[in-house]
């Protein structure tokens, strides 16, 4: 077991659970419209890469920029609340209010207002991206130790000084922790988005199999958005190690 | 030299709850020669980190009169006659020791920004730290983060240190061996050094003066002047009489007054 590490032993996990799938799933009568094996999942990528690809670029477009306009709102908005005492006091329990509403309940009305192009599937990807990344951005701005605070204000640091040197730097791990979870809910929000009204997209491609019972490609749809959500995640985890370096307790 | 460090009458000490105030310390009265190593001694609760706060302008006091090197606390902080040692050394762990030891030379406007050249280099080399440059906080000792801390205080050179427990956390060993640097660096710098700390032995050790603190209520229990036990320059060694039996005075008298 020793010998296996860390990369080794789970792509063994994977790979034994794929082989079952592939050999096992036949023998016990499912009907292949309804679960398509993993040979069959892979052959749609090859016959049938057109088709991935060109639903493949909006949802990714989507969902990215989602992803980038959502946090960098909270961002912003988790810097005004975390210092504007009155502003926070005014206005946070309104956007608390407007968290509540579930996205697929927001999502007709924003395609309504928007229309059926790009537009409305970024700002639902990135209305989902927000609020997760406001709560914990403004706790991270707030996470400064008292000594540190007190030693920024022996070296009679500024406000200003003391957010970019202090409060800022204090609330990456938490910033961090939050576009990872981002990375997926932005996807979820490009496909959502979709579902209701795009005729491209990998969340059109999975509401056109599912009805048309194309399995293999409803299966390769599912494959193509984790693989987008695998993507991002890999390139915040490439960013945070770079940002973060030497700095790991 | 010559003139006074800290001066403080009828100082009360405590926290502002809203309206209310709550007084951990009263009545002190308190005056500090310039170059004075003294060092302040209590049980947990007695006021002396509060203390040290009111001295670096951390915290307002809620009455009396103090007075930090002929000005207000407020402006001796501000001028950076005033360093301060934190009990866990607090160094930002984004930042790399020799990034650490600079900060006060990028942050309090335009109070530092000039540090002489060298000045960071002489400064590691005095604590030891050469070599350390761009190791992080994470991958350094205990001890190497007090140095760190230590030698942040003293690059813009104030001339009060104040020390809340900075040794608190470390092992016996290390501890022992930042004292006698401590003391060098004191010797060869005349700075004044105000010590707080819970440990007896680290008190009687490193103070000229120790002042003993008791808790519920907070009160001075008394000031002792221990220059007469000890060699020119405030040096002592640990295992001599007159130092073992000091300590052992120090400990009845707080036994007594709890």
């Amino acid at each position: 077991m020793i010998l296996l590490g860390p990369v080794l032993a789970p792509a063994f996990g994977a790979l034994s659970i794929l082989a079952a799938w592939q050999f096992l799933l036949p023998l016990s009568g499912v009907p292949s419209y309804i679960a398509p094996t993993p040979t069959k999942i892979l052959s749609v990528f090859v016959t049938q890469t057109d088709l991935v690809v060109s639903n493949f670029w909006p949802t990714a477009t989507e969902a990215l920029a989602g992803f980038f306009f959502g946090n960098l709102a909270a961002v912003m908005f988790a810097i005004v609340f975390a210092y504007a005492r009155f502003v926070r006091m005014a206005y946070f329990p309104v956007v608390l209010f407007f968290n509540t509403i579930p996205i697929l309940a927001l999502s007709p009305i924003i395609i309504l207002i928007f229309g059926l192009g790009m537009t409305p599937k970024i700002i639902i990807a990135a209305i989902i991206c927000f609020f997760p990344t406001l709560v914990n951005m403004i706790r991270g701005l707030e996470s400064a130790t008292v000594s540190e605070e007190e030693l920024f204000r022996m070296l009679s640091a500024n406000r200003f000084e003391t957010f970019l040197r202090l409060h800022l730097p204090r609330s990456l791990p938490m910033l961090f922790s939050s576009l990872r979870i981002a990375t997926a809910t932005a996807v979820i929000g490009a496909i959502v988005g979709e579902w209701i009204g795009a005729d491209k997209g990998l969340g059109a491609l999975i509401i056109q199999a599912t009805f048309n019972y194309q399995s293999d490609r409803l299966y390769a749809a599912i494959v193509a958005s984790s693989s987008l959500s695998i993507a991002l995640f890999a390139l915040v985890a490439l960013v945070e190690a770079r940002v973060m370096k030497g700095w790991a307790k | 030299m010559g003139g006074t460090a800290v001066d403080a009458d009828s100082l009360q000490i405590g926290y502002r709850n809203g309206r209310d105030a709550v007084t951990v310390l009263s009545d002190v009265d308190l005056s500090v020669p310039q170059g004075e190593f003294l060092t302040i001694l209590g049980p947990s609760g007695c006021g002396k980190s509060t203390l040290l706060r009111v001295i670096a302008n951390l915290l307002d006091p809620l009455g009396g009169r103090i007075t930090v090197l002929g000005s207000t606390p407020e402006a001796a902080r501000r001028a950076r006659k005033t360093g301060f040692v934190f009990q866990d050394a607090t160094l930002l762990p984004w930042r790399t020791v020799l990034k650490n030891i600079h900060l006060p030379a990028v942050v309090g406007g335009a109070l530092s920004k000039d540090l002489p050249p060298g000045r960071i280099e002489d400064i590691m080399a005095l604590l030891g730290l050469s070599g350390l440059e761009n190791r992080y906080p994470s991958q350094i000792s205990g001890g190497q983060r007090q140095r760190v801390a230590i030698a942040r205080a003293l690059v813009d050179e104030p001339e009060i240190l104040l020390m809340d427990e900075p040794f608190g956390a470390l092992d016996e060993f290390t501890r022992d061996r930042l004292n006698d640097e401590l003391l060098s660096i004191w010797r060869d710098t005349g700075k004044t050094i105000l010590f707080v700390t819970h440990s007896i032995e680290e008190a009687v050790y490193l103070g000229q003066r120790i002042m003993l603190l008791g808790a519920n209520p907070g009160c001075i229990l008394n000031t002792r002047d221990l220059r007469p036990i000890k060699s020119a320059d405030n040096r002592c060694r640990r295992e001599d009489p007159a130092i073992v039996a000091e300590i052992a005075a120090q400990r009845r008298m707080l036994a007594e007054a709890t």
